[in-house]
């Protein structure tokens, strides 16, 4: 009896054993599994009594994007305005891409940034938005319509900056256009200029340059970003900026460029200067308010949560400018017919400045800020924008104090920050082999 | 149908639902992922060509090397930790724990570092090993050291922290399990004969255990192999392992290239359990 009972014992405990690596398996993967609700579910009942001939009221739309813009928030005031259904999905930067390009029929709607689409045109998986149904196309702002601002350096800006992949030569073209047409492939709603954050408080003086990632004052202290074509643009403007190297073109690097500044890198790793790296957000908030990390290539927001949570944390603006990322939305190749229509009102609705206001009280920058300011307060408007003290302590749409009265954005106005953006997050023709690269420096 | 004919064909139908599984589940994807191997790709598409390139790219490059050496340092050390700790864990366990209850609460708590998820686990480490961690703290309290020690997170001494953390219950369960089923009267047989307690340990209870210690090595030693979240988040991204390596590319639309890695990392993970088995003969447990 004892031993059957010993042996039942084992058997539970292997049992537990085996269940436990299967759940352990299992939470490693993300959970992809689309929640698809009914075609034709009301979106909005209440409003049904309306007479309304608008068929799109039947139509889901689906978003992939990061979750830097797919939030519950602007899809409820959106399903609430349009009348139409819409589910969004937060994956990361590189899942996003992955299904993107390798499975079509997941999304109708490609939030995704601009540096993705040399990847993502070719696969030929989205269609070519018609600029003529967009109302207010032409408020854009012109870096992205024109590739123009006012004459400020950002023109000159290497890597894939979004005028460069923003049009495409005709209807169903897989090449981008060098001037305008009518055929657009993202339409921008949100992005910043990003630089590196430090905490005053540990550092101790001011951070002007970008070649300060690799001061030796700050060994062990730093951190990079650990997305290869996000990684090696902050990487670039390091070594440029302390004069050990100089490219051709940053955004476009040839293989001898690659080899020497991921030699340059793998040296700076082994002589200890990068505490860690980072792939998410959260990881770099964790670095910096836990002191691990005093100086780090940063995204915006990750600096207002460090500061949200008690510390001090400057988005420092640097003599050698910013690298810039932009976000817009495409169009799948599946839309089609009310479908297609429903997606049209969607960005005509995101064009015109609700969505604009609610990522500007996080710190992005809107496609039309003069939309956003509509629903804005005054000070709000004044302090992200246009570089003013605040005149009012400045809340997140989530309740979260940002800053206090008085204080002023780092790196000043609109027009100072994205004028200054000198490179872009970048799909480079040698991708594969930054990569390779990439992971050598990893592996080092 | 006869009740004959039915029972010849019993046992295949029985075995049926099991071989689909297993072939739909395990030998098809693992076929796919061979052949994908050979294809060629350009960034953002595979292209069904048939090509070596990606396998000559791996055996020629430093890269693949160092991160191997760099796995099998990880392997080994994450072994002989989970061993030295799950050993003599389960040995109290088994022979001194006399009450079953009790028994079985201890073994649970063995458990304890699954009952949290797998982020939240590794995210504790950073107030835990820190530089303003809990650690170094008491370390610079005591005067022990002037400076926060780095080296306790972000570091190898980290990844393998968290590693024997992670797996140290895939070692201790079947150790128990073979020290449960040791025949009590074989020990009071070697004490009658005068052997003393470690002449018993290495005489009698090593040689049985053995079976259980194969098992455990081949779980740890697999799971060790293909790690990549523990590596990334202890090691601050700055460790290498294959795992590591295999997840960037796929990140950068690299499939064949880490289908080849998957491919390579499958054969020597293979070698390396054949190597146990060989060492021991595990039917002995089963």
């Amino acid at each position: 009896m004892a031993k059957l009972s010993r042996r039942h014992l084992i058997r539970t405990g292997l049992a537990a054993g085996a269940a436990i690596a299967v759940t352990r398996c299992a939470s490693n993967e993300t959970a992809q599994a689309p929640n698809q609700a009914p075609s034709g579910t009301p979106a909005n009942p209440a409003q049904s009594p309306e007479v309304n001939t608008n068929q799109t009221k039947d139509v889901t739309l689906r978003f992939i994007g990061t979750g830097v813009s797919q939030i519950n928030e602007i899809r409820d005031k959106a399903q609430e305005d349009l009348g139409f259904k819409i589910e969004v999905r937060a994956l990361s930067t590189e899942e996003n891409n992955q299904i993107a390009i390798t499975q079509p029929g997941q999304y109708d709607i490609f939030d995704g940034e601009f540096f993705s689409l040399p990847l993502v045109i070719p696969a030929g998986n989205l269609q070519a938005i018609d600029i003529s149904r967009l109302k207010e196309f032409d408020k854009i702002v012109s870096i992205f319509t024109q590739g123009k601002f006012n004459g400020a350096r950002v023109e000159q800006s290497q890597g894939t900056a979004p005028f460069k992949v923003m049009y495409l030569t005709e209807q169903g073209s897989k090449e981008f256009a060098t001037s305008p047409t009518n055929w657009a492939t993202l339409i921008p709603f949100q992005y910043n200029a990003d630089t590196l954050g430090y905490r005053p408080d540990l550092v101790g003086r001011t951070i002007e340059s970008w070649g300060e990632l690799f001061n030796a004052d700050f060994k062990g202290k730093t951190s990079i970003l650990d997305i290869p074509q996000i990684g090696i643009m902050d990487a670039a403007l390091v070594v440029e900026s302390l004069g050990l190297m100089t490219f051709g073109d940053k955004g476009n690097m040839t293989r001898e460029e690659i080899d020497r500044i991921t030699n340059i890198l793998i040296e700076q790793k082994q002589a200890g200067q990068f505490r860690a790296f980072w792939k998410t957000f959260d990881e770099s908030v964790n670095l910096m308010t836990s002191g691990e990390v005093v100086l780090q290539s940063m995204w915006s927001p990750a600096v207002t949560a460090v500061k949200s949570k008690g510390f001090q944390c400057v988005y420092a603006p640097l003599k050698e400018g910013y690298r810039a990322w932009g976000g817009g939305i495409g169009l799948s190749k599946n839309l089609s017919g009310v479908a297609l229509d429903a997606a049209y009102e969607y960005i005509n609705w995101m064009l015109d400045g609700w969505v604009g206001a609610f990522l500007g009280r996080q710190g992005y920058y809107s496609a039309i800020p003069e939309n956003a300011k509509k629903f804005m307060s005054e000070a709000e408007y004044a302090f992200w924008y246009e570089g003013k003290p605040a005149t009012e302590d400045m809340i997140d749409p989530f309740g979260t104090k940002l800053e206090s009265e008085g204080a002023v954005r780092d790196g000043g106005s609109f027009e100072e920050r994205m004028g200054n953006v000198v490179v872009w997050n970048s799909t480079m023709q040698e991708n594969t082999y930054l990569v390779q690269k990439w992971n050598e420096f990893i592996a080092s | 149908m006869s009740s004959k004919t039915f029972k010849a064909l019993e046992p295949y139908l029985l075995v049926t639902p099991q071989t689909i599984v297993f072939l739909l589940f395990l030998v098809f994807p693992i076929l796919m992922i061979a052949i994908v191997s050979f294809w060629q790709f350009n960034g953002y598409a595979m292209i069904p060509a048939f090509t070596l390139d990606n396998y000559l790219s791996i055996f020629t490059s430093k890269v693949s090397l160092q991160t191997y050496l760099n796995t099998f340092k990880y392997v080994i050390l994450v072994w002989f930790f989970c061993l030295a700790i799950a050993f003599p864990v389960s040995y109290f366990l088994a022979f001194y724990i006399q009450n079953q209850t009790l028994q079985i609460i201890l073994f649970l708590i063995c458990t304890v570092p699954f009952w949290t998820s797998n982020i939240i686990r590794m995210i504790s480490w950073i107030p835990l090993l820190g530089k303003e961690g809990l650690v170094n703290q008491l370390l610079l309290g005591l005067h022990v050291v002037n400076q926060p020690v780095e080296w306790f997170l972000y570091s190898d001494f980290a990844v393998v922290l968290g590693m024997v953390h992670l797996y140290n219950f895939f070692m201790i369960a079947p150790i128990f399990n073979s020290l449960m089923r040791i025949d009590r009267t074989l020990i009071t047989a070697a004490q009658d004969m005068g052997a003393s307690g470690w002449q018993v340990l290495k005489e009698v209870i090593l040689p049985l255990a053995a079976p259980g210690i194969a098992i455990g090595s081949i779980f740890v030693v697999t799971l060790v192999m293909g790690e990549f979240v523990t590596v990334r988040l202890m090691g601050g991204g700055q460790s290498a392992s294959i795992g590591k390596l295999i997840q960037t590319q796929i990140g950068s639309l690299q499939y064949p290239l880490a289908a080849a890695n998957a491919v390579i990392l499958l054969i020597v993970t293979l070698i390396l359990v054949i190597g146990i088995l060989r060492i021991v003969n595990i039917r002995k447990e089963l």
